[in-house]
This record gives C-alpha cells, structure tokens and sequence, in this order.
C-alpha cells in the first residue's frame, strides 16, 4: 500500500501540513481545512471523471454530509467530530447505494444531468422545510474529540488531513487493483469489460458509492469548519459547479492533485474577492479558461512538467 | 479429420429462434458441438451467423430455445456470466481499449479473468501476471507491439489482441467472428496460422464465422450453413462446399468470387 511514490509523497505532505498547522497563522489554517475538505469530493469526483462520468450532483452528498452534522448537533447534541463524521459518511454512503441503482444505468450527459435533478431534491426539500432550516441553515457548535473541548481549531486540523491521508491512501490503492484499472477500461470500451467478464454498471456503482461517501466527509468538514450550514452555498447546483471546478482546476493525474488544487482554489476565491468584490468570478471563471486552454491535465501537470524535465 | 466425435457433445443448441418484429433472425437451430472441434459459419449477409453468435454468447435473448453447455443453460445470462461459464467471443469490429497499450489491453483482460470476487482489489500489475501477459504476446506475434497504444494498430493485429484478450479467460469454446475481415489477403492465413495453432494447444473448441471459402477449406472440421436464419447444411467441408444448396445461397451470394484469382 505505502510502496508506490505517490502515496509517500501524499503522506509526507499530510504530515508536513499537520505539523505546519501548529505555527502558521489561523486564517491560513481556516484556508487549507475549507480546501482540504472540498478536496476530499474532488477526489471522488476524479474517480468518476477517470471513467469518464462527471457528475454535476455532488453537492448532494456534500450537503447530505454537512446537514447531518447540523441535525445532529441542533437536535440530538452530538458534537463528537468522530461521530458526526461517520454518521455522515453512512448517510451519504447509504444514500449513494440507493441512487446508484439509477445512475449506474446512465452515462454521458445523462448522468450529468440526472445527479444535478436528484441534488436539486435535496435543496427544495432544505430550502422549504423550517424544521431543517429553511434558507438560513444552522449553526454548528465547535466539535468535541471523544469527550476533549478544545481551544482553538488545531484538533479539527490535524483530523482533516489524517482522514485526507487516509482517504488519498484508499483511493490510490484501489485505482492501482483491477477493479479501479476498469476507469480506462470501461471509458474505451464497455462491450469488451462485459465480454471479460465484469459488470460495467457493478464497477460503476461501486466508484459512485466511494465518491458519495467522500463528498460526505467532505460536507461534514466543510461543516465544522465553517461553524455553519446553509442550502444555497452548500447543496445548490452552484456548490457542485464548485466541485467539478475544482476537479478540472486539480486535473485527473494523481490522487495529490485535488488538495493541491482545492487550495490552489480556496486562494483564488478569497483575493478574486478581495480584489474586486463584486465581480471576482470574472477572475475564477477567466482562471478556469487560462487552465482548459493551456494546462488540460490541470495544475497538477506543472508539477509533474518540472519533476520530469522534457525529454 | 470429418470424423464426428464419440461422447456428450460440449454445447447443445435446440430449437433457438430469434424474432425481430416480423423479421425471423434465427429459425429453429439445432447444433450440437463436440469437443475439440472446428467449425465454420458460413452464410451469405443477414443469413444469421452473427444472429448466432450473439445469442450463444448472451449478447441477444432467444425469444425460444434452449442452449445447453456442459449441463449449464445459458439462455437469459448476460455475456459477462457466459464468459466465467467458459465461452468466450472475438468481435467482427475488434473491440479493444483504444487509449491503452497493446500490454495495458491484454494485463487488463488477464487481470479481471483472474480475479474474481475480492481478488478485484489486487494490484493490477504483479509478477504472476506480467510474466503470462509477456507469454501469451509471444504465442500470439504480437510482442514487437507490446507498448503501442491499441488506436495506432494495424487490423491485423488489432484482431490479434482481440483474439487473444478472448481468450485469457481461458475458455472451453471460442467464436470467432470474422476473424480475418478487415484483414489484407497476405495477412489472413497468417493470421488464422497464429491463432489456430495457439487456439489447438490450449485445447479449445472453435466455431467462427468466415466469408472466404479458402479459409473455411483449411481450417474447419466441419461447416455450418446458414440461409435466412436457418441451417440448410452441417457437413464436413468437403462435402458441405459441393453442395449445390451452399454453392446456390451461399457462395454465390459471398463476396469471394475474386479470392481464388487473388490468392
């Protein structure tokens, strides 16, 4: 699991940004938990977009995570970030077993479009029930660790990048086994996978429910390091566009690229904002044309341009 | 060589019709195949061979009709069940995965043939595997290809990896559909040498689907006939070449007039 160069490097660079949080100032922290947990749906995301699906739904999830800890904390008192994560990620995960059946049979545009109408449920019902918070969602109160209240947000940072190193270990090991190779694979060509003898739709499902529970982990993040949930930034068609953003932005090389690219991300939004207040997604969308005309693969690729000099 | 063979037969079709609307694809078809044999499919265009095809390999539901493979019933399996079962198929269009290497192809074949359940969660690329991978490029010729992506390939040897990713699974009964189309003329018995020799020692029963005679002439134990979806013959070829119902609907309907001229 830990003999390949990418994982390495994905834990050297959990390890040296988990110490690095302890001495660098708090709103740079606040920077990388909002990017680093978005990261998290990117790497779903990547697993899709490998096979060729982009799903504009995800928010979904993100949603499903983030809104399980508001209840959670608004009407049972749960702040354990234990708890609170992996209730999450059962509810989205269950949730994407349940949808997967449907989606499994859909590819292309269709795909596309059916995730964006079923995370466009979830935003209706949120958006229209007061009982979940209607337009204005939930606090959330500060996370416990299993009984520990801590000060400051230190506790909340290390756990984002061990479940991010833990998370980018699991999904590197499964596109190295057989049934992640079947990205490539049923991408090229389905008739054949089916001939082999695999289930293109079970091979999917199965990439749909990780990608699922990861964007639920990353709401449920997303949650606690806001300090809030709301519909509109978090579940709205507008919060997927987000996530497939960042996805291109990342690019589909390596399991490193979505943290690299959600905080490549996170600083663009926040001096597009600074910048010109009204206008900056002039600047994040001129960003993203700049990226698909001259860097494809994403951000991603300038790092591996400069490790391997042209031949 | 025309000797039927003793025994059980392998596969057993009886009675398989297919109906398209008011189209009848396939009308009652009764085969049955013994083991180690080679036969050939033969039909003029929209006769039914791959209608066949299809259905064997559960690619198509029968609307009625039983097909029996070592006492397992293989109507209204998907292919990926008849594959496991043991039957594997090539393709008339090569279906192969275009953006991989020719070895990316066949480790990803070989590699899902030999992982079932959790096994799937293996590393792709591990000794065993790369080591059979480089074995079966050799026995199939197409080794000097090895890291050239599969879009970039020649028909021939695009059929090749086709042929070869079929048969990783290692399966008792192999269709070949139209192996050699697509294929130059100097290419074709080249072609059916590597994959007919490879095919007899792994042991491998054969049906395929052929248009050109010649073929069918060297390679095939035994031909079947196929004339608007149903069997008009199932002879040894050189009886089944003579007939005058073949010659009538199939020959003369094939596109082989030139091939003995060109040859």
């Amino acid at each position: 699991m830990l003999n390949d160069r990418t994982s390495q490097a994905l834990i050297a660079i959990m390890a040296f940004c988990a110490i690095a949080g302890a001495f660098i100032p708090d709103w740079i922290m606040n920077q990388m938990m909002f990017g680093f947990s978005r990261a998290l749906a990117v790497l779903g995301l990547l697993v899709l977009w490998r096979t060729g699906l982009v799903s504009f739904g995800h928010a979904l999830y993100f949603g499903l995570g983030a809104y399980t800890v508001a209840l959670l904390d608004i009407y049972l008192g749960v702040s354990d970030a234990f708890l609170r994560l992996a209730a999450s990620v059962l509810v989205s995960g269950g949730i994407g077993i349940l949808l997967g059946y449907i989606l499994r049979n859909y590819r292309d545009i269709f795909f596309a479009m059916l995730s964006l109408a079923f995370s466009m449920v979830l935003y209706g019902i949120l958006v229209k029930t007061q009982a979940l918070g209607s337009t204005d969602g939930f606090a959330v109160s500060a996370p416990s660790f299993i009984g520990y209240v801590p000060e400051g947000k230190y506790p909340l940072f290390l756990l984002i990048c061990a479940v991010c190193a833990v998370s980018g270990l699991l999904v590197q090991t499964y596109l190295r086994s057989t049934l992640g190779k079947l990205t490539t694979a049923i991408r090229d060509n389905e008739v054949r996978v089916e001939y082999l003898g695999y289930s293109v739709a079970q091979a999917i499902h199965i990439k749909y429910v990780m990608s699922a529970c990861l964007a639920g982990a990353a709401g449920a993040f997303m949650a606690m390091a806001l300090g809030q949930v709301d519909p509109d930034s978090m579940v709205n068609w507008t919060a997927s566009g987000e996530l497939v953003f960042v996805t291109v932005l990342s690019g589909p090389g390596s399991v490193i690229a979505p943290f690299f690219g959600s905080l490549v991300f996170e600083l663009l939004r926040t001096y597009a904002f600074e910048l010109v207040p009204h206008a900056w997604q002039l600047i994040v969308g001129g960003t993203l044309m700049v990226i698909i005309l001259f860097l494809p693969d994403g951000v991603w690729s300038l790092i591996t341009k400069f490790r391997r000099p042209a031949k | 060589m025309s000797k039927q063979k003793k025994g059980e037969p392998i596969l057993s079709v009886k009675g398989l019709q297919k109906e398209f609307g008011a189209i009848i694809a396939a009308s009652d078809i009764n085969i049955d195949v013994h083991e180690g044999e080679v036969i050939g499919i033969i039909g003029a265009n929209g006769a039914g061979k791959t209608t066949f095809v299809n259905m064997v390999t559960g690619y198509l539901k029968p609307t009625s009709g039983e097909i029996d493979f070592e006492g397992k019933q293989l109507v209204g399996l998907p292919s990926r069940e008849v594959t496991r079962a043991g039957i594997s198929r090539s393709f008339q269009v090569s279906q192969v995965f275009i953006t991989m290497t020719v070895y990316e192809n066949l480790l990803t074949a070989l590699a899902i043939a030999e992982s079932p359940g959790l096994t799937m969660l293996k590393p792709m690329h591990r000794a065993e595997l790369e080591q059979r991978c480089d074995e079966i490029l050799e026995r199939y010729q197409i080794a000097a290809y090895r890291d050239h992506v599969a879009r970039a390939l020649s028909q021939g040897v695009r059929k090749l990896l086709d042929i070869a990713m079929a048969v990783v699974s290692k399966p008792r009964i192999l269709l070949l559909d139209e192996p050699t189309s697509g294929v130059s003329v100097e290419e074709k018995f080249g072609i059916m040498d590597i994959v007919m020799n490879a095919l007899k020692a792994d042991n491998v029963t054969v049906l395929f689907v052929e248009h050109d005679m010649e073929i069918v002439e060297r390679y095939v134990s035994r031909v079947i006939a196929f004339y608007q979806g149903a069997i008009i013959c199932d002879e040894p070829p050189k009886q089944a070449l003579v007939d005058p119902k073949v010659r009538e609907f199939v020959i003369g309907h094939s596109v082989v007039k030139g091939t003995k001229k060109n040859a």
